[in-house]
């Protein structure tokens, strides 16, 4: 009954560094650490720089979630100078913000997550007739479901295996026991896995129209730069409406043909995995994915187009009552991390009040083990009125469905009934994948049904303006000024934090999704959500040392983004604490 | 998959290659032998499967091993960095991102989409390491703290690069981050983030500038050595001049606006909905080289510009700190050479002075340097060389004379050679 350490780094297919430490025995592991291993210090650097400049400077936070921290970052300085940019604007940055959450979670699931489900090798074995039989008995009629197509997709990995160059598959974990779909099914996954490149690059083009290019699109302050007119061949035009209804629509067409029902599929093959992975039952949300809100949500007159939901909590298992959501309860924690707060680190500060003096007291590089003393990775700990929360799909649907949001409840129930799943167990590594293709529906789906038509409609009646230009010269700004905003973004709930004084950025702050679940113990020794959703139960499997595919399983569930994690800025712009290099 | 078709290389092996290319048997064994003494004078040779710890692999061992080699091997770093060029990469239309893991390369390293994790990963990089191999780096490498602002595999970003960098025939910085350090490296640079070039100066890095790049133009500049077995020519900067050549003010499609004096004043006015210039309101096209208004984006939709919005520089060093605030006019901007107090009215007339920046600038950044390479020596071309026999490289280009650059009868056996051992993996399959 030894315990034996076990370490995953890197830990990949995710965005940016994240190392896991585990302690394990009899094959489950004992105790976990997560360590996030990057630190960039951007909201430094957008200090004293021009607010109007710094979703250039956010976005590059990252580009996965590109334009989403442009996003943020342009609501929270309209919010700070009381700037209101005009309708369309506000529907273009949520077709954009909506494709790219889309897009995002495609990606996380055929690129990121499958193949800790879907085995290559296998996969070449399969038969491309067995391998149709298979997507159609899914109810999968994705229209690349052909056995043209599932045999050209066997060669080529029938040639890449056979000459021994692996390329990314090499080094899989391919003889690990818990491969469990059948030669046909893992064929089929495949040849999405493949299509689903081919989509991404096609639907992203609704962001590349509005901003210019993707990853990091183009966003304006007061509004959007993309100006409408239907008359002329340089601008948002007939042309370009046309393209955009055809990306939503292919949009559409695409998850619920293909995603969903392939997420259906394989997490029912791997069904004992809505009981494995659970994190703290308390989840918080804004707002379905793609909500966004400049300053506090609960003041807001009319709910975001793509989120007919109130912001709220889920809390202690409760999953019917919705608490009402109290900004002023989110602190955050350093006491594992290596930052150190004036006040010590006992203490949960606000984001309003937050502090930032990195101060890496981990072993020397190279490391052998990091998680032995107290602080151990770069992401603090936030927390919500004490409690440690999810946020991401699976908060947002479990949301979405207690308010009674008809279209999530409908896709909810009939996801659980074919899986054979409770509502509960949605909390889990199965279940947050499931909410992650059940949220990219509905988000596709309001895409075009409401804010694409609404767009389309105003245009009808002359409504074209993109841009207001009222507060766009600093003259007109207050001499000091505080704002802030709140987005569901693909991996959760995201807010960022801007105080302007005499023209300039003088303290700027983000909470991140990432930083929500990925963050280490706090003062009180609670862990977080990836800490606790592998070593609270004792029962987490890890069957081989060597081949650590239950964890890995667990982790991606999540949606890792390393490189949002890792950032706050002290409110009065304190210099980081500068680190001799010798 | 109809980029398949694209010459990548002909033959099924880096051996056939050679031996299509007028490289014979011997002479490729005699590059193995020198190789194998290069390796046996020190230079580590990680996880080279053959080499028992602390011996170096024979000459046969490495020619068995290079014979067998079909397809480049890459190792992909991300370092200090957003993972923005990985994405950009994924919506390449061109070549796609299927083509480079599947068919033309074989992606041993990428944190992104490779399978195995922790460990196996880490197995899978030293092999690599250990062969000669493309080295693609996203990222910047932050010096601060010891190296602990960055860590992989429980290394310093700094060591991972140059482990990665010491067999690698041909270096790629990928994006700002690891050309120049980009949005890290702006003022203050906390992390004392710096690019690829400040790490590794003992061989030619190509800058594949942006942030991040278009998806076309990374997966370009690795099919470009693929297919011509040699890096592209480059400017002072070292961007390769097929993408980089030009400012975008030159291509600009609203380049006829400028000319006229039709400038947008505010978004969205009258000038911009019938898609005027975007100078007045910010363009840093004036002083930005890069293929945005040719190429564009994703499958050729848009670029900044096209969808309204003023270039704000991205394939420029130092765009974060040059060419802020982005929304002031060009010559209010810190251009080296013309610098923040220089406006246009100092530079008489408005119009002149826009064009005079652009000139300036033009020449600043392209004199003398046009088809000149930085550190390019040609004895550090790359390796990988297929498809094309009349450029196939080798490491000692002594090897390859005219007479010997003639295509041999591909039946004809190799003279005198020295050593049993097949120098073709495919003969032995």
């Amino acid at each position: 009954m030894a315990t034996q350490r076990i370490v995953i780094d890197p830990l990949t297919r995710i965005e940016g560094h994240l190392r896991m430490e585990m302690e394990a025995e009899n094959g489950a592991i004992a105790d976990a650490w997560c360590e996030v291993t990057q630190f960039r210090g951007i909201e430094i650097i957008v200090k004293d720089r021009d607010p109007r400049d710094v979703w250039a400077f956010a976005q590059r936070i990252c580009g996965v979630c590109t334009a989403v921290h442009a996003v943020a970052s342009i609501l929270a300085v309209e919010n700070a100078l009381d700037y209101q940019p005009p309708v369309q604007a506000q529907l273009i940055r949520d077709l954009v913000l909506g494709t790219q959450i889309v897009q995002d979670h495609v990606i996380h699931f055929y690129h990121l997550q499958a193949l800790d489900w879907v085995n290559i090798p296998s996969a070449a074995q399969g038969d491309p007739d067995a391998a149709v039989t298979f997507a159609n008995g899914i109810g999968s009629t994705w229209t690349g479901n052909s056995m043209g197509r599932m045999a050209e997709v066997k060669a080529t990995l029938t040639g890449v295996l056979a000459s021994g160059q692996l390329s990314i598959f090499t080094n899989g974990y391919w003889d690990h026991p818990d491969y469990r779909l059948p030669a046909a099914a893992n064929l089929m996954a495949v040849a999405h896995y493949l299509d689903a490149l081919e989509f991404q690059r096609s639907m992203i083009r609704v962001a590349t129209v509005f901003g210019g290019k993707n990853p990091h699109p183009n966003f304006l302050v007061g509004g959007m730069a993309c100006s409408i007119n239907l008359d002329n061949e340089s601008t948002i035009n007939q042309v370009t409406l046309n393209q955009i209804e055809g990306w939503l629509n292919d949009t559409v067409t695409f998850v619920e043909s293909c995603y969903l029902p392939d997420v259906l599929a394989i997490m029912g093959a791997y069904k004992d995995w809505f009981d494995i992975g659970a994190a703290p039952p308390n989840f918080l949300a804004v707002g379905m994915a793609g909500a966004t809100y400049g300053g506090d949500p609960n003041a807001a007159r009319v709910l975001p187009p793509l989120s007919p939901i109130k912001p709220g909590l889920l809390l202690d298992g409760d999953l019917a009552t919705v608490v009402p959501f109290d900004p002023s309860k989110i602190q955050e924690y350093v006491s594992s991390a290596w930052y150190t707060y004036d006040e010590g680190n006992a203490t949960g500060l606000h984001p309003d009040q937050g502090e930032t003096n990195p101060d890496y007291t981990g072993p020397e590089l190279p490391w052998t083990w990091v998680a032995d003393s107290d602080k151990y990775t770069w992401s603090k700990a936030p927390r919500y009125d004490g409690k440690v929360v999810q946020v991401g799909p699976v908060a947002r649907v479990l949301m979405a469905y207690a308010q009674g949001h008809p279209r999530t409840k409908a896709l909810v129930d009939s996801s659980l009934s074919t899986l054979g799943i409770t509502l509960a167990q949605l909390n889990s590594t199965a279940g947050r994948i499931v909410a992650r293709a059940i949220e990219a529906v509905t988000v596709s789906e309001m895409m075009l049904d409401i804010v694409f038509a609404r767009f389309v409609g105003n245009i009808k009646t002359g409504n074209v303006t993109v841009f207001n230009p009222a507060n766009w010269e600093p003259a007109t700004w207050p001499g000091t000024a505080q704002g802030y905003s709140f987005a569901e973004v693909a991996r959760g709930n995201l807010s960022h934090w801007c105080t302007i004084e005499n023209q300039k950025i003088s303290r700027y702050q983000c909470v991140v999704p990432t930083t929500w679940l990925a963050g280490g113990r706090d003062p009180q020794g609670q862990p977080g959500s990836y800490e606790y959703s592998l070593a609270n139960s004792g029962t987490h499997p890890l069957l081989l040392p060597d081949q650590p595919l239950e964890p890995l399983r667990t982790i991606h569930s999540f949606d890792p983004c390393m490189s949002c994690a890792v950032h706050v800025l002290d409110p009065d712009g304190a210099e980081l604490h500068q680190v001799t290099v010798p | 998959m109809t980029s398949l078709d694209a010459p990548t290389w002909q033959e099924g092996t880096l051996g056939r290659n050679l031996e299509r290319a007028g490289v014979s048997r011997r002479d490729f064994l005699g590059f193995c032998t020198r190789m194998a003494s290069i390796f046996a004078a020190g230079s580590p040779v990680i996880g080279m499967a053959a080499a028992a710890p602390g011996t170096a692999p024979t000459a046969t061992e490495i020619a068995s091993r290079l014979g067998a080699i079909t397809k480049p091997n890459v190792v992909w770093l991300q370092l200090q960095e957003c993972t923005g060029c990985l994405e950009s990469t994924l919506r390449s239309g061109g070549t796609t991102i299927e083509d480079i893991i599947l068919n033309l390369l074989s992606v041993n390293y990428v944190e992104l989409l490779m399978a195995p994790s922790g460990a196996a990963a880490n197995a899978a990089l030293a092999q690599t390491n250990s062969e000669p191999h493309l080295l693609v780096v996203n990222g910047s490498v932050p010096l601060g703290a010891n190296g602990a602002y960055t860590v992989i595999g429980g290394k310093s970003a700094k060591q991972v690069l140059e482990e990665s960098a010491a067999n690698a025939t041909s270096i790629l910085a990928v994006g700002a981050c690891a050309v120049w350090g980009s949005v890290q490296a702006s003022r203050p640079n906390p992390t004392g983030a710096v690019g690829v070039e400040a790490v590794i100066t003992d061989k030619p890095v190509l800058n594949v500038a942006g942030c991040p790049p278009i998806g076309d133009v990374i997966t370009a500049a690795i099919t470009y050595l693929l297919t011509f077995g040699e890096s592209p020519d480059v400017d002072d900067q070292g961007r390769p001049l097929f993408a980089y050549g030009e400012r975008i003010h030159d291509a600009c499609p609203r380049r006829a606006h400028y000319d006229a004096g039709e400038f947008v004043r505010s978004f969205d006015d009258a000038g911009a909905r019938d898609g005027w210039c975007l100078y007045e309101v910010g363009c840093k096209g004036p002083d930005t080289f890069s293929p945005c208004p040719t190429i564009q984006w994703n499958l050729g939709t848009s670029f900044p510009i096209g969808s309204g919005h003023p270039c704000i520089g991205c394939t420029e060093n130092d765009f974060f700190d040059r060419f802020t605030p982005f929304y002031q006019v060009l010559p209010d901007v810190n251009v080296p050479g013309i610098g923040v107090e220089s406006t246009a009215n100092d530079v008489g007339g408005f119009l002149l002075g826009a064009t005079a920046v652009g000139v300036a600038v033009h020449a600043t950044a392209t004199a003398g340097s046009r088809y000149v390479r930085r550190r390019g020596l040609r004895d550090e071309d790359p390796l990988p060389a297929f498809g094309d026999p009349e450029k196939v490289w080798l490491p000692m280009p002594s090897l390859r004379s005219p007479e010997t650059a003639q295509p041999a009868p591909p039946d004809e056996p190799a003279t005198e050679n020295t050593d049993d051992g097949p120098v073709s993996g495919s003969e032995e399959a």
